[in-house]
């Protein structure tokens, strides 16, 4: 996975709350394999009712980091929601709230998923409106967010950012933990041996 | 000390600790489905094999025809289903395909053959996992690069939920379902109010609940932000277990039971939030808006987005009123639907399509309506008590099982336009189709609105 240690570019502004997934990609999308680019059908049905949506503005363009608003990313577990808004070259998401799966799906495609109290990312999305293009720091590794209009720190679950900076691939990590598993199965074997059966085929 | 539920399943599944003080929590079951093609690709890709293929099931039912399925034309569809066929094959995973009537939605057939149980851990790459948790199992959707996580490893790095318990006092009344609560309860605390917990639902309501209207509940968890959902197991839990196919059975079958009656939550347990919901107080519910949280009794009116005192909510539901073409203030009940669709992994099941059917026999459809069994065997069992009889004699359309149009993916779809009174679970914008107009509510509350043509309160159709 590619590491993720700081970014300073230009934002976006979502001012909706509780975008779903489906929202993100529309289901109807979602049997295409990944090589078709899911970035294509980003927002799809949003932008076609929408010519001025946010994303297609001129001015909002080269933007890398999105700020949205509370609950963003809830709804179906569908990973194509982080493939889509990465591949449009989103690099870093910003919002008071995310949906617990597509958070979880943000760091595993090497995208911080960056939680800020509510007022504060209504500000920043205030600031992105009247200043269009502004840019914003993040510096993952000091848990800050850099704007116009100050500085703000954020937390983060240490193994993500860990994971992150790093850009550790999960499944090596996992499996240097051999032995735990291998000691887990064996008393899962002993202690509940119809959990690991497949008799009926 | 005390434990809640969650813990215990919690504690029983960490293997390690990672970076960051994160737990690496064993995976016991794992359910996959025909939109599983790209962790499987990804494993394929990292050259890595499937650790436990003994502890994996699959089925196709996001993208499967509900008819003609013998012979699927759709090349897209075939793809997706044969591609699942192929992946459990070469992995030797327990598969349920075609022509097996234990094909159905994942999480029906999880439950319906014993697969979930009380105490395990439980994932699938799909968010209404959180149903599993009906049967007091630790379960929640993850998403493409875990499938692949647990794929290879049958592990998953997790960081514990808070804890969130809602009390569910006092007794439903009359034509008012377990999907019922679940709605009142995520138009309480909201779309995220449950964003970062796993939510227990306890008390009385919960308790005398049957098994598979607490799973309407934990489906819904998902919709109220919580990643699972969950029910201590009692005798309701044990009595429907016993016997399934992949539930313990013999001297295997009493080990288990005591395993499964330590679980419940310990008295002082504490939790980091608590909720209580009065049933007695509900009546059927449907949605006006584009999230789950914009629920509201039959009774009730579609809400005024310029009382909100949240401008940016307030906006949001003006929005979602545009596109749902209703007005601030218009009475919920009579709303005219154009569509009825009872089925998804929330209410699919034979308690709901008797439910249904009990308020459909003797009437006739007004607006086109289908009824999808969440399982081939759900459907066998309907046909067996003659309920396809009464909703085809009604002029419903009776399909095999599948998500349908829950989601649409497999084709079943809702007009652009539309308005669709649904027993699913997601009014969001697009679900169902493009520009389609979703309702939900309980499998009583659906039928009504078929037999009458709009959205109607059942309790004036069935005196019970
Ligand atoms: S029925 Fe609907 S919600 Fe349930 S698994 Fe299928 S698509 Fe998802």
């Amino acid at each position: 996975m590619e590491p993720f240690v700081t970014l300073t570019a230009p934002a976006v502004p979502l001012d909706i709350v509780n975008v779903d997934t489906d929202r993100i990609v529309p289901a109807r999308f979602l049997r295409q394999p990944r090589s078709a680019g899911y970035e294509n059908f980003l927002f799809h049905d949003l932008r076609e009712a929408d010519p001025g949506f946010v994303l297609d503005r001129p001015e909002h363009r080269g933007a890398r980091i999105l700020v949205a608003a509370e609950n963003f990313g809830c709804g179906s577990s569908r990973e194509a929601a982080v493939w889509a808004l990465a591949g449009s070259g989103l690099r870093a998401w910003i919002a008071p709230s995310f949906g617990d799966i597509f958070l979880e799906n943000s760091f595993k495609n090497g995208v911080p998923a960056i939680v800020l109290p509510l007022e504060r990312v209504a500000a920043i999305r205030a600031h992105l409106r009247h200043a269009p293009g502004s840019e914003i720091t993040i510096d993952l590794p000091a848990q800050e967010v850099l704007w116009a209009g100050g500085r703000e720190r954020f937390e983060v679950d240490p193994f993500r950012k860990e994971c992150l900076v790093a850009g550790i691939d999960e499944i090596d990590l996992t499996l240097r933990h051999e032995a735990a598993l291998s000691e887990y199965e064996r008393r899962q074997r002993a202690e509940t041996p119809w959990l690991g059966h497949s008799r009926i085929l | 000390m005390a434990r809640t539920l969650y813990e215990k399943v919690w504690d029983a599944h960490a293997v390690a600790t990672g970076p960051g003080g994160r737990t690496l929590l064993y995976i016991d079951r794992h359910m996959l489905h025909d939109g599983s093609f790209h962790a499987f690709e990804a494993l394929r890709r990292s050259g890595r094999k499937v650790r436990r293929p003994d502890a994996a099931f699959a089925t196709p039912d996001h993208y499967i025809p509900t008819r003609g399925r013998e012979n699927i034309t759709h090349p897209e569809l075939r793809d997706k289903v044969e591609a699942l066929a192929a992946n459990a094959a070469g992995t030797r995973i327990t598969f349920f395909g075609v022509g097996d009537d234990r094909q159905g939605i994942v999480h029906v057939i999880g439950p319906e053959q014993g697969i979930t149980q009380p105490g395990i851990t439980l994932v699938c790459g799909d968010s209404h996992t959180s149903t599993h948790g009906a049967l007091g199992a630790l379960a929640f959707g993850i998403g493409a690069s875990e499938v692949a996580h647990v794929l290879a490893t049958q592990s998953l790095w997790q960081s514990k939920a808070r804890t969130f318990r809602v009390n569910v006092t006092g007794r439903l009344g009359p034509g008012v379902h377990s999907k019922d609560i679940i709605l009142a309860l995520i138009q309480r605390i909201g779309a995220f109010g449950g964003t970062g917990h796993a939510i227990e639902f306890a008390g009385l309501a919960i308790a005398s609940l049957s098994m598979e209207a607490r799973m309407t509940i934990c489906n819904m968890a998902i919709e109220a932000g919580a990643r699972s959902g969950m029910i201590a197991p009692d005798d309701t839990t044990f009595e429907y277990l016993a016997g399934r196919p992949y539930s313990p059975s013999g001297a295997d079958w009493e080990r288990a039971i005591a395993r499964w009656r330590a679980l419940p939550t310990d008295a002082g347990a504490r939790f980091d939030r608590e909720v209580d919901l009065d049933a007695a107080a509900l009546e059927p519910m449907a949605t006006w808006g584009t999230s789950p949280e914009h629920g509201v009794g039959i009774g009730g009116l579609v809400p005024d987005p310029a009382r909100q005192p949240d401008a940016a909510r307030g906006a949001s539901m003006e929005k979602a009123l545009r596109y749902m073409g209703l007005a601030a203030g218009q009475a919920m009940e009579g709303i005219p639907i154009d569509r009825v669709f009872i089925g998804s992994c929330t209410n699919s099941r034979i308690e709901d399509l008797r439910a249904a059917a009990a308020v459909v026999r003797g009437r006739k459809a007004l607006v086109p309506s289908m009824v999808v069994p969440g399982s081939g065997l759900v459907k066998r069992a309907a046909e067996a008590e003659g309920l396809d009889r009464v909703f085809t004699e009604a002029g419903f359309d009776w399909r095999e099982a599948g998500c349908s149009m829950c989601v649409g993916m497999n084709g079943d779809l809702v007009g652009d336009g539309e308005r669709c009174a649904s027993t699913s679970n997601r009014n969001f914008e697009g679900r169902q189709g493009k520009g389609a107009r979703t309702h939900l509510m309980s499998p009583a509350m659906a039928a009504a609105a078929a037999v009458t043509g709009k959205i109607t309160d059942v309790r004036k159709l069935v005196r019970e």
